[in-house]
């Protein structure tokens, strides 16, 4: 067992991992942080996206060790402290842009990342970054959706509810 | 205008905020004191006889709390087939039992054969791997058609891989050969439904716990249908009383079907967490869920349609074989039968239907009810064939199919396969998609597709279903093995809030926003006053659960009936209390009033009195409010729709874009149409998936080759276009109190046959003569059309 320390949402943790201890079993099992989802063995659904050091990462592609010392925000910490939603999330819910909610998580995180890289995304540009990120629910058109109206841009021509 | 959060009100979900915080709570998420894992062994050849297992290694193996094999479950029941089937000849269906786990011989790839239960998931895998078994190997059988010739025999003791030789309507045999012998045209069309692998992003976990002290068992897990899965339990396979055994399904990852049915696993940690006296969990990872979760389509389909010389249908006449596996899931008999050769008839007046389906055993995983269930399989074949026809006798596919419709004016109407359809008008639904998807602009965007070197191409589709399963006299005659009513419970507190306990189980629905906007607007009262409880077989009367697009159409209908109740004993309540006779008073905005004068009291005054009975008539009301209601619906519900798509295709790949996708459906009334239009975009990226990208393939042995997400092509963002979607154009359902028809599988029913539809005509208008191509339409397999033609 190795101890890691890292700063999750804030909040400086530790804990003792094995080497093969994954960040996402690591935020999950031992962080209780249960948020992040784990829906593949391969590194493409995308479900248990976090930012690490502010990149976005599927963190079942990481280590646990190899966060040690980093800054990882997880989906528990996007809401501000009184329960407000932030404005990525907001868009979802007034977009409908989830269902079952399996996927939300790490989609509001890769979002997050878009939008610091990419403040007024198109269309096209929001669905290729969500290569990496699978929903079976929403057929991804209020996805999309959600993710421009977060951006600030007008989303009334994409046609929904 | 619909009431803010009443009924036709787009009101946001208010499930969302617990999903979109990440406090969900998913059968994984939750952990328990001393609780334990379970980790499964699985067969890696596809048929094979168990010589030997010892498991002595394995269970000295460090943190190894117990293992188990198929010998030790030989005492318990099957899982059994939820429908019984009768072939042709009156012989009922072949039903081989599916042990919890394999005994004797493994049967698919992926079969468990033996379980670790341990302190870790590590350790339970390495022990796993100390399991030493002796498998011999056998030919696997995969291939349907081979399947019915060989005396290899999937199951031994049943002689046959066949399951069943179902006709329907056996009746109606003579009448269809002698139409299609006698026809003007006659157009035929042999296609392939491919087999789906349902892919809920939440894999299945189960996790169990036993409580000596009074012989009590607790299963969370992931299920559509939390009752369903203790009635198998209890009543098949373990024999656990009912009373004994809670089942709880909490936030689940969406289902499609995948989770309607009862699995061994769930058998297995309920046995383990008794023997071991711990909790025991068991999460899938996402190889095993497709190695094990009930797959879904894999029809071989020969369909016929004869005309008369004015373009008139005269009969469908339909072959299928279709897979059911290496055992039978629950609803595996009744999906590719009722579920499939009832709509064989559409949206059409033809007055000859037969359907002809053999059920085929194979060395695979079991096959299942896969959103739509028999439905896309039906208007594959149907809207398949019929745009064939238009091609080969030269009418515009939207002119052929409007001509054999039926009409607003023929309902109710009887199917020509059976069933009595109550509502629609399809020509409607046709003139709106004609017009919200500017069907006159095709020609000229077609002409800029070509400017650009692509061959656009336009694709049509009508589709009808029959949804809010089930009249249970009805399907009990058909052989229904359950009945298919559903239940709910209301419960006013005494402050005036309301607890809704529903058997339908949400899972991506928005049950938890959509039932209260039922009950607030009917008792006038906020909704934000009103929860919804799903889910917990120890809190809610009962319930069938949530598929075959029932959950509103069913046990939305409890909902009402029982808020029915609530308004009738609140009004004595009323009555008693502002000293007037009952049929006086009057409920509006939460308030009941005697009629013609000023006298009221609130909905919040009548519950507190319900719960502080003083100077309360006992003789005439009991105390409290609260009130069940079970519903069984007198008929199936029959939303239809018009689909249609522009697809571009690259014609030096063979690579197909869709760039317009709408869909206009008759859902009937409609309770929130933000979450109706989102059911339909989901169901819309399934079918455009199913058409385009989206197979599962084994290999002659019987190997999965398409068994992670590196091979199985999940639709992306970027594979989907933003779609058109419109319920202006609902006829009520006639014979439920809401009115609604169920929208839940209507995407993917409409879209797999307009897509086709769509590429087919793209390849004409660039010169090819293509007819068909089967599902998915890869580049490979577009590209390769194109050269042949």
């Amino acid at each position: 067992m190795t101890k890691v320390s890292m700063t999750i949402n804030g909040k400086q943790v530790s804990g003792d991992v094995e080497g093969r201890t994954l960040l996402a079993s690591f935020l999950r099992e031992d962080q209780r942080l249960t948020g992040t989802h784990i829906g593949c063995d391969t590194s493409q659904c995308g479900a248990c996206v976090v930012h690490v050091d502010g990149k976005a990462v599927k963190s079942c592609t990481m280590f646990a060790i190899e966060a040690d010392g980093a800054q990882v925000a997880t989906i528990e910490g996007q809401a501000a402290e009184d329960g407000t939603l932030n404005a990525i999330q907001a868009a979802f819910q007034e977009h409908h842009g989830l269902q079952c909610g399996f996927c939300t998580p790490g989609m509001v995180m890769s979002a997050a990342a878009l939008l610091k890289e990419n403040p007024k995304p198109s269309a096209s540009e929001v669905r290729e970054y969500l290569e990496g990120n699978i929903c079976r629910c929403t057929g991804y058109h209020n996805i999309v959706k959600s993710i421009m109206a977060a951006s600030g841009q007008d989303v009334s021509a994409i046609a929904a509810e | 205008m619909p009431k803010d959060g009443g009924i036709g009100a787009p009101t946001r979900r208010r499930e969302d905020v617990r999903f979109l915080t990440g406090t969900g709570q998913y059968s994984d998420d939750m952990n328990v004191y001393g609780q334990t894992v379970a980790v499964f062994a699985r067969s890696t050849v596809a048929n094979g006889v168990i010589k030997s297992i010892d498991t002595s290694a394995a269970a000295a193996m460090p943190g190894v709390l117990a293992v188990f094999t198929g010998e030790d479950f030989v005492d318990v029941g099957g899982n059994p087939a939820g429908w019984l089937i009768n072939s042709r000849d009156g012989e009922p269906m072949k039903e081989p039992k599916r042990p919890v786990l394999a005994h004797g011989k493994v049967r698919h790839v992926g079969d468990a054969y033996a379980a670790v239960i341990a302190e870790t998931t590590e350790q339970a895998k390495d022990a796993v791997e100390a399991i030493e078994v002796d498998i011999e190997e056998l030919p696997a059988v995969v291939n349907m058609k081979d399947a019915l010739s060989s005396t290899n025999y999937v199951h031994d003791e049943i002689g046959t891989n066949q399951c069943f030789d179902w006709g329907w309507i056996e009746d109606n045999r003579a009448a269809t050969d002698a139409a299609i012998k006698g026809a003007h045209h006659v157009t035929t069309l042999e296609l392939v439904n491919n087999r789906l692998v349902p892919n809920a992003m939440e894999p299945r976990c189960s996790m169990a716990q036993y409580n000596r002290a009074n012989d009590e068992y607790t299963l969370h897990t992931t299920s559509q249908n939390p009752h369903l899965t203790r009635l198998l339990i209890s009543a098949f396979v373990l024999g656990i009383p009912e009373n004994k055994l809670t089942v709880i399904a909490p936030d689940v990852g969406g289902g499609f079907g995948s989770k309607i049915y009862h699995y061994g696993e769930e058998a297995l940690v309920l046995a383990a967490a008794k023997k071991i006296g711990r909790p025991v969990k068991w999460t899938s990872d996402r190889t095993e869920a497709f190695l094990t979760d009930a797959h879904g389509r894999d029809h071989v389909t020969t369909i016929e349609l004869a005309l008369d010389a004015e373009g008139k249908f005269l009969a469908f006449r339909t072959e299928t074989m279709a897979n059911v596996g290496a055992y039978l899931s629950n609803f595996s008999t009744a999906t590719p039968t009722f579920l499939h050769g009832t709509l064989m008839a559409g949206n059409y007046t033809v007055p000859n239907v037969y359907v002809n389906v053999k059920a085929v055993f194979t060395n695979t995983a079991p096959v299942d009810a896969y959103r739509g269930a028999g439905r896309p399989e039906a208007t594959f074949s149907l809207e398949r064939v019929i745009d064939k026809a238009a091609r080969e006798i030269g009418m515009d596919p939207i002119e052929l199919r409007r001509k054999n419709f039926i009409k607003p004016d023929q309902y109710p109407f009887a199917s020509a396969a059976g069933l009595e359809y109550d509502s629609g008008n399809y020509d409607a639904l046709m003139d709106q998609m004609e017009k919200v998807a500017d069907v006159a602009g095709f020609e000229a965007r077609r002409k800029a597709s070509e400017k650009n070197g692509k061959l656009r191409g336009f694709g049509v589709n009508a589709y009808i279903e029959a949804c809010g399963i089930a009249p249970s006299n009805l399907v009990g005659v058909l052989g229904s093995r359950v009945g298919l009513y559903d239940a709910a419970t209301v419960r006013v507190n005494a402050t005036g809030n309301l607890s809704v306990m529903v058997g339908a189980h949400s899972h991506g629905q928005g049950h938890e926003t959509a039932f209260p906007q039922v009950v607030a607007e009917m008792l006038g009262i906020d909704p934000q006053s009103i929860d919804i409880v799903h889910g917990d077989t120890s809190k809610i009367p009962f319930g069938m659960g949530t598929y075959g697009s029932r959950s509103l159409a069913v046990c939305g209908s409890a909902v009402v009936r029982a808020t029915e109740k609530i308004i009738n004993k609140a009004k004595k309540i009323a009555a008693h209390m502002l000293e007037a006779s009952d049929g006086d008073i009057e409920l509006t905005d939460g308030v009941f009033s005697v009629a013609g004068t000023d006298k009221s009291v609130t909905f919040g005054e009548v519950a507190l009195k319900a719960y502080i009975p003083h100077e309360f008539p006992l003789e005439d009301i009991e105390p409290g409010l609260e009130e069940t209601a079970f519903y069984d619906p007198a008929n199936f519900t029959y939303p239809s729709g018009a689909y249609c798509c522009e697809v571009e295709v690259d014609p030096d790949t063979g690579k197909v874009s869709v760039e317009r996708m709408t869909a206009v459906d008759d859902f009937g009334n409609v309770i929130n149409p933000m979450i109706v239009t989102g059911q339909v975009h989901g169901g819309l990226g399934q079918g455009i998936g199913q058409a385009l990208l989206e197979n599962t393939t084994y290999d002659e042995n019987g190997q999965l080759l398409s068994a992670s997400y590196m091979d199985y092509v999940m639709p992306r963002a970027d594979d989907l276009p933003f779609y058109t979607v419109d319920h202006s154009q609902g006829n009520a359902c006639t014979h439920n109190p809401l009115g609604v028809k169920g929208c839940g599988e209507a995407g993917a029913i409409g879209s797999p046959p307009t897509v086709v539809n769509a590429v087919i005509d793209a390849l004409q208008s660039g010169g090819k003569n293509v007819t068909h191509i089967d599902m998915p339409m890869t580049p490979h397999r577009v590209w390769s059309a194109m050269q042949n033609a």
